[in-house]
């Protein structure tokens, strides 16, 4: 399955920049069956990392316990109109993608 | 020495490798022991959490009740100076450890996030900060489990 789109949407906050993301992913978690009765694979995002103005700020990694279609809120200090914020993921089969976006 | 040059070369080399090996490993780190761990004191035991200090200072906003496990809305977050990392574990999920991050840079030890919930469990927190774990939990009923089906 080819990665779906992903959206983030970064605001400044009182002291800090708050940034929220959405991934469309199945985040499978291995345990599922499909309507014939086969167990549906594991496949889930394993890494997330959020980079600000090209600098890392949050390393996460995740498990198939998050929800389908992932949503992260992650903060920073400060932040400033403009700030470019870079958010990309990994899975498990080694599909990535990842989406940009400016501080509004 | 025109012998010399092959060798420079091949020092040079051999530093690049060992420079871009890191890097590589660092750009898809995931904790395979920690996330294949069964229970949720093994998983403490491979992320070094083991003896971690109950704290207040570390927090857990959920709601008490979830009606559907597969999205259960969790904020964890830590007033603790210096935090490093934050990770959460569902202690009664077939693999209790949900995700683990780590700040820098200016980013504040908080993250929103939904997650997949079995059956009523203690959801566990833990923090590291100045090479120390600190940890606090919260109990999470739900009403229909989010991991078959």
């Amino acid at each position: 399955m080819a990665a779906g789109p992903m959206k983030m949407r970064a605001t400044l906050g009182a002291g800090f920049t708050d940034v929220r993301v959405l991934m469309t992913h199945p985040m499978e978690t291995g345990q599922r069956k499909d309507s014939e009765g086969k167990l549906l694979p594991l496949h889930f995002i394993q890494n997330v990392t959020v980079k600000v103005n090209g600098k890392t700020v949050v390393e996460g990694q995740i498990s198939q316990a998050i929800s389908r279609n992932p949503v992260f809120s992650f903060r920073y200090k400060g932040g400033a109109r403009g700030d470019k914020i870079e958010i990309s993921w990994l899975d498990n089969n080694g599909e990535t993608n990842k989406t940009e976006a400016a501080v509004a | 020495m025109p012998g010399m040059k092959p060798f420079r070369r091949m020092i040079l080399g051999a530093l690049l490798a060992g420079l871009l090996k890191p890097l590589a490993a660092l750009a898809a780190t995931w904790n395979k022991d920690a996330f294949g761990a069964k229970s949720a004191p093994d998983a403490l035991k491979s992320l070094g959490a083991s003896g971690a200090t109950p704290s207040k200072d570390v927090l857990i906003e959920a709601p008490q009740i979830a009606e559907n496990g597969a999205v259960v809305p969790i904020e964890i977050s830590s007033n603790i100076p210096g935090t490093t990392s934050i990770s959460v574990l569902i202690e009664k999920n077939p693999f209790p450890l949900a995700g683990t991050f780590e700040f820098r840079e200016g980013a504040l030890p908080f993250v929103k996030l939904n997650v997949k919930m079995g059956e009523t469990s203690d959801v566990r927190v833990v923090a590291e900060a100045g090479g120390r774990r600190y940890t606090a939990t919260k109990e999470i009923k739900v009403t229909i489990g989010g991991c078959g089906g």
